[in-house]
């Protein structure tokens, strides 16, 4: 049996953990999943075919609490004996896994594209996905996360049992968690789960108005690259890259972007590519679908007009 | 405040990697090193809580005795001093890590009221050292932080989620992990830069375990070379766009 850590935020589970369910089930054909606190989910992780849900549920689990989580899901492990424990390679998977293997004392091995259970051998992602480490692990059983968008989750529905249970939580487990959100995005859209990104690099300049107006007419978000954030041009909560967020939107734009592998690293997984380039030559070329060699200065206000025009 | 900041050499990446002749690491004879994004903005976050509440602020980091040149120059921009778990340069996995980690702080006579790492390495990216030295410390730790604000010993911590943000409370002594973005690092002066020269650096010779991550290989990822269709920077250009804009569904 594979255990599956499937991270929520508050009820809502994102397509990379449904991804992280989908990779399990290549590894074994039964497939358990633990959820903390919210809703235990069980038409949707059903769906995905998952057998068994183990929801944890507790008076102090009322928003996200990473290291309760990483305690239920440690109790579960000691529990049920999982062959192997998996997660999506999101933020919360990634930190919640950290904390059981940290309590379990055994090594967590994330950003994995295959794993091979029988030799204990895994593939896995360096450099944000720009290089592949072949790896042995010495462990008495397997915790890794799933490189996101490695695979595209996919349905097998069954039918899920909930079997609820109380964590045993210390008070250093509850200590940290979620108090507070600030800035809903007012109508607008997020850059993770835009289907439409406008990105511009150190060819744009500090002026990104052009770069706003196109992705205001296509209903989508403004990127930009780590040199941006860096000069203090547009805020990090825009950088699209290794370190900042990585996106697989419909459409990507990248205007005056060179490419630099901390960039590539965040919009590789996008389905169609643009790159608008001074350089033909520039490494960006070579991941877009379509390029345009010129100063994006004069070929942005040609492509809101078309699109303007077009829109009528 | 007492801070200690833990940071990792890397190679300064470019566009591509060049593997050596049998595939166990990337061949760095051309390449120059720097410390990871991540870990650049960690010392900047720590410099301001020096700058707030006074203290001192310790860099330390599990590596070649080389990484002395990325500890300097990190130094220039405000931190006191320096400890250098010195390798032979080869891989550690995290676990090794974060023991030697764990090792060298129990036996440090400061005691931090902030220990800081990146949220993950730049290169190999394990995102678990900073909680495991947080779960053998039996120390609260808040990961991924991105905004930073320090009151009557907690620690209020921003952490971004698509255009909204979490909001943690922590009390002091804690271990955060931070983002690039929590601070832009400032540049060093030059009396900086001269000032770090002479900041005290404990060198500690420490032996490697065997690994339970084993690196077996490398292999570069192959580059689906699109061949981009090149479309003409005019209006015809423009209108060629807008109909692919169309036939992908972004635009009605």
């Amino acid at each position: 049996m594979i255990l599956v850590f499937v991270d929520h935020d508050r009820g809502v589970i994102e397509d990379i953990s449904l991804q992280g369910i989908t990779f399990a089930r290549s590894l074994d054909a039964t497939v358990e999943a633990v959820v903390v606190g919210g809703e235990a989910n069980a038409a949707l992780l059903g769906e995905y075919g998952v057998t068994k849900i183990h929801h944890a549920t507790h008076a102090s689990l009322v928003d996200y609490t990473p290291q309760a989580a990483g305690r239920a899901l440690a109790e579960v492990v000691k529990r049920t004996s999982p062959s192997a424990l998996i997660s999506g390679g999101t933020p919360r998977g990634n930190e919640v896994l950290a904390h059981a293997g940290a309590m379990l004392d055994l090594p967590v091995v994330a950003d994995c594209s295959e794993i091979d259970l029988g030799t204990s051998t895994v593939k896995r992602m360096r450099w944000g996905g720009n290089l592949i480490e072949h790896a042995k692990v010495h462990t008495s059983m397997m915790i890794a996360s799933i490189f996101p968008h490695q695979i595209a989750a996919l349905p097998a529905p069954a039918s899920a049992e909930v079997a609820s249970f109380e964590p045993e939580l210390t008070a250093q487990d509850t200590l940290v968690k979620i108090i507070d959100r600030t800035g809903e995005a007012a109508g607008g859209v997020t850059l993770a789960e835009a289907k439409v990104i406008v990105s511009g690099g150190r060819g744009v300049g500090e002026d990104f108005t052009l770069i706003e107006t196109l992705a205001g007419l296509l209903g989508g978000a403004v990127g930009c690259s780590r040199v941006v954030t860096a000069a203090g041009w547009r805020p990090h909560a825009e950088q699209v890259g290794q370190t900042g967020t990585k996106v697989a939107p419909d459409l990507y734009i990248a205007c005056g972007i060179s490419g630099a592998t901390q960039h590539i690293a965040g919009c590789k997984n996008s389905k169609t590519l643009i790159a608008i380039n001074t350089d033909g030559d520039a490494p960006i070329m070579s991941y877009a679908d379509y390029a345009i060699v010129g100063d994006l200065h004069q070929i942005l206000p040609a492509i809101i007009a078309a699109t303007q025009a077009a829109k009528g | 405040m007492e801070v200690l900041v833990c940071i990792k050499r890397v190679i300064l990446a470019g566009n591509t990697f060049v593997l050596n002749d049998d595939h166990t690491d990337i061949d760095t004879r051309h390449l120059g090193y720097t410390l990871s994004p991540h870990e650049e903005s960690a010392v900047e976050a720590a410099v301001r809580l020096n700058e707030e509440f006074g203290g001192t602020t310790t860099l330390l980091t599990l590596g070649h005795v080389d990484s002395e040149e990325q500890i300097r120059s990190q130094m220039a921009i405000g931190p006191d001093r320096a400890i250098l778990l010195e390798t032979d340069g080869s891989e550690w996995d995290p676990q090794a890590t974060a023991n030697a980690i764990i090792e060298a702080i129990k036996k440090e006579e400061t005691k931090f009221d902030v220990i800081i790492f990146g949220s993950e390495s730049a290169d190999t990216a394990g995102y678990q050292t900073g909680i495991r030295v947080a779960h053998a410390l039996s120390l609260p730790i808040v990961t991924n932080v991105k905004g930073l604000k320090v009151e009557n010993g907690v620690a209020r911590c921003e952490r971004a989620v698509g255009t909204m943000r979490e909001i943690y409370e922590v009390p002091l002594p804690a271990v955060l992990t931070v983002r690039d973005g929590i601070a832009i690092p400032r540049y060093p002066s030059v009396p900086g830069r001269i000032k770090a020269r002479k900041k005290p650096m404990d060198v500690f010779p420490v032996e490697k375990p065997a690994a339970k991550i084993e690196k077996v290989k490398l292999e570069l990822p192959p580059v689906k070379a699109k061949g981009a269709t090149m479309l003409s920077a005019d209006a015809d250009g423009a209108h060629k766009l807008v109909e692919i804009f169309r036939e992908i569904g972004v635009l009605s």
